[in-house]
């Protein structure tokens, strides 16, 4: 008996894998219906349906990508420290200094290249007309995963705190000065401030509610590393939850009807 | 004397050797395969020849690349084409009608372009005009930025993804012309996922990997000096992929370019499913039977949102000016702007504009301008509603019509605005700065 056969007939292996490998067609289909990373994938599928030249293959790779800057993302956050003092210098560091700098690296060309897979999904969805019935609903919540993957890289553009960071993050927060009826330069802002109150200042505006104060400074740079790091991922990934199980309950991959 | 500023540096020629051998390769495999399958002239001459011709070309410009210093170097871009160019092609109301015109053209030609020949060709210049540009300080100081790279690598995927969309498209509509089955359904069998589908995402995550790596190693990611409240760089830049809203700013308020525009750009989308009526087209590429659909996407995809990324990115220099492709980004470069509100043209004629800063006064000075946009978002659809929109209307019902004819109609206020501000300097439609609400 081999090595491979004996540590393939243990007790510990099968308990992790609950029959034998997928090399015949029965334990094929089993491998699809016993491992949990695999049970999002069907048993069998149409052909046409994952070529690549018609899926291009873009939201897998969107979720990957996504997987990777979560990861790379993960091990980023035991070297920096998200304040005034260090921001700068800890992400200098991580270019000059760590052994794992490299992370920063490809952290930031997949957050890139994520946008872009992002776009490119939409647009294949859309030129293949899968989001007609019954895909509705998911192709509105891939929308939503659209504007929270805008929002986790514009987040994280501050969080180096370098002049590109501070002056993209200032001229996309200033536009928040001007959302009608929140924003001190917005219009219709005034119907809040009748008679003698003043609710909508600039210390208590939209844009305030972004930056966490009149700036971008100490509070912004807080704000937008919580959101970056915890509160839009959690979104992020329970909404991709959703959408792939609503890939299998509408009907599975797109495909003509 | 030393040049602050070469065109052409030692690395540059290098990096650009490589660049030719990525092209001399991709045209040799063309050659072999032009060999193979496209047969011969009458004179018995194959017609993989012009190819060959070619392909040996780019051997020798790539060998003259790795092999010569770079003075007295002879292939760049020639500086006639780029004063020209820059000269003639370097404004954004030109830019706009390209991009439109070059949409048009994707679809009106769509059977023509997407021919393999015709597009490798097409593939062929623009990488052509891609490596000679390289030559040219300023570009380089645009294009090669770490950041800026990407969205390099979008254009060429985004018009991959497109010729693939319209190739696909072009061969369904055709079958179905011809009542043969979809591309989609033929030797379409049931695979099982392992291995068919799971070693295809294997192999795609491994790749993935290498290129981030390769990228991550090839690229440094940009630091620049700390940040510094009172330092504003010029141009102040938001990030890249807002960029297309950045150049909105040039023609409305923040409130209107920042806020408003960009969520009903997201409902918009949102809407898609619950507006389309038409239920063909599930599931497969096809442009005939969802031509309006796929129309309307494409000009929101590609001259609206892609072609104003580019331009934000690469064509807007400090002070927000436009500047070439080839032109230095100079901060001191003067733009003059004169614009004029609609109300100022409106009063000026009739002989006088209504001073005075009480509500009744301001709503008549700008009266002509909110009839005009009370009759474009209320009264418009119903008129289209009930002529030349006539059938979708019934299909659709009113709700659906109103909501689908708003969101064309907010499409097409950016275009529309373009025009007039180009046409006749016109800066505000409603300009009502007491209240911050200028449209």
């Amino acid at each position: 008996m081999s090595v491979g056969d004996y540590i393939r007939n243990s007790q510990v292996w099968k308990s992790v894998f609950r029959h034998p490998a997928p090399t015949d067609r029965r334990n094929r289909v089993v491998v699809m219906l016993t491992n949990f990373f695999l049970h999002l994938h069907p048993v069998s599928i149409k052909q046409q349906g994952i070529a690549l030249s018609y899926t291009w293959c873009m939201g897998g790779i969107t979720f990957f990508l996504f997987l990777v800057e979560a990861i790379t993302g993960i091990l980023l956050m035991f070297y920096y420290r998200p304040t005034l003092e260090w921001a700068f210098y800890d992400i200098q560091a991580l270019r000059d200094v760590q052994t794992l700098g490299i992370m920063r690296e490809i952290h930031r060309w997949g957050a890139h290249a994520m946008v872009i897979t992002v776009w490119l999904h939409m647009y294949r969805v859309f030129l293949t007309g899968s989001y007609k019935p019954p895909r509705e609903f998911n192709w509105v919540i891939g929308v939503l995963l659209l504007v929270l993957t805008l929002l986790l890289s514009f987040t994280g553009y501050l969080l180096p705190w370098d002049q590109l960071a501070i002056w993209a993050i200032t001229v996309g927060s200033n536009m928040a000065k001007a959302t009608p009826f929140l924003g001190v330069e917005g219009p219709g802002f005034q119907v809040f401030n009748t008679s003698g109150y003043e609710l909508i200042t600039n210390a208590s505006d939209a844009k305030f509610l972004l930056l966490g104060g009149r700036f971008v400074g100490e509070a912004t740079l807080n704000r937008f590393y919580i959101l970056h790091c915890v509160a839009i991922p959690v979104v992020v990934s329970g909404l991709i939850a959703i959408h792939f199980w609503r890939v299998r309950k509408d009907g599975g991959i797109s495909q003509p009807l | 004397m030393l040049n602050a500023h070469p065109d052409l540096t030692a690395s540059v020629l290098v990096g650009l050797g490589w660049y030719y051998l990525v092209m001399l390769l991709m045209n040799l495999y063309w050659t072999v395969q032009a060999f193979h399958h496209d047969g011969e002239y009458a004179n018995g001459l194959p017609r993989a020849t012009p190819w060959a011709i070619y392909s040996s070309i780019l051997g020798m410009v790539c060998f003259y690349h790795f092999t010569y210093p770079p003075d007295g170097f002879l292939i760049y871009m020639p500086e006639v084409f780029k004063v020209n160019f820059d000269r003639y092609f370097s404004n954004p109301v030109l830019y706009f009608a390209l991009s439109i015109a070059g949409f048009w053209a994707l679809i009106a030609l769509r059977e023509w372009w997407t021919k393999p020949k015709v597009s490798w060709v097409l593939l062929n210049l623009s990488l052509l005009f891609m490596g000679l540009s390289m030559t040219d300080y300023d570009f380089r100081q645009i294009v090669g930025k770490p950041d800026n790279v990407p969205i390099v690598a979008m254009l060429f995927i985004v018009a991959f993804c497109t010729w693939i969309y319209f190739r696909r498209a072009v061969d369904n509509d055709r079958r179905m012309a011809e009542g043969r089955p979809l591309f989609e359904e033929e030797n379409n069998e049931k695979v099982l996922v392992w291995p068919d589908l799971v070693y295809t995402e294997l192999i795609c995550m491994v790749l993935l990997t290498a290129l981030l790596i390769f990228w991550g190693i090839a690229l440094k990611a940009p630091l620049e000096e700390p940040g510094s409240a009172v330092k504003t760089p010029n141009p102040s830049k938001a990030p890249w992929y807002f960029l297309g809203l950045q150049e909105m700013l040039v023609y409305f308020d923040p409130w209107l370019a920042g806020v408003v525009l960009p969520s009903i750009i997201l409902g918009g989308l949102m809407a898609i499913p619950y507006i389309d009526f038409n239920k063909v087209g599930n599931g497969y590429y096809c442009f005939k039977e969802r031509a309006f659909a796929v129309s309307t996407f494409l000009f929101g995809f590609l001259p609206l949102w892609v072609a104003l990324i580019v331009l934000g990115t690469f064509l807007r220099g400090p002070n927000w000016n436009f500047f070439g492709i080839y032109e230095y980004w100079d901060v001191h470069k003067v733009e003059a702007a004169n614009n004029v509100n609609l109300s100022e043209f409106f009063w000026d004629w009739l002989g006088g504009i209504p001073k005075g800063s009480d509500l009744l006064t301001i709503l008549l000075r700008e009266s002509p301008g909110i009839i005009l946009i009370i009759g474009y978002f209320a009264v418009l659809p119903p008129l289209m509603g009930l002529t030349i929109l006539r059938s979708y209307f019934i299909r659709m019902g009113l709700i659906r019509f109103l909501v689908f004819s708003n969101l064309i109609l907010w499409m097409a206020i950016l275009p529309i605005k373009m025009l007039l501000r180009w046409a006749f300097s016109l800066k505000y439609i409603v300009g009502i700065p007491e209240w911050f609400f200028n449209i």
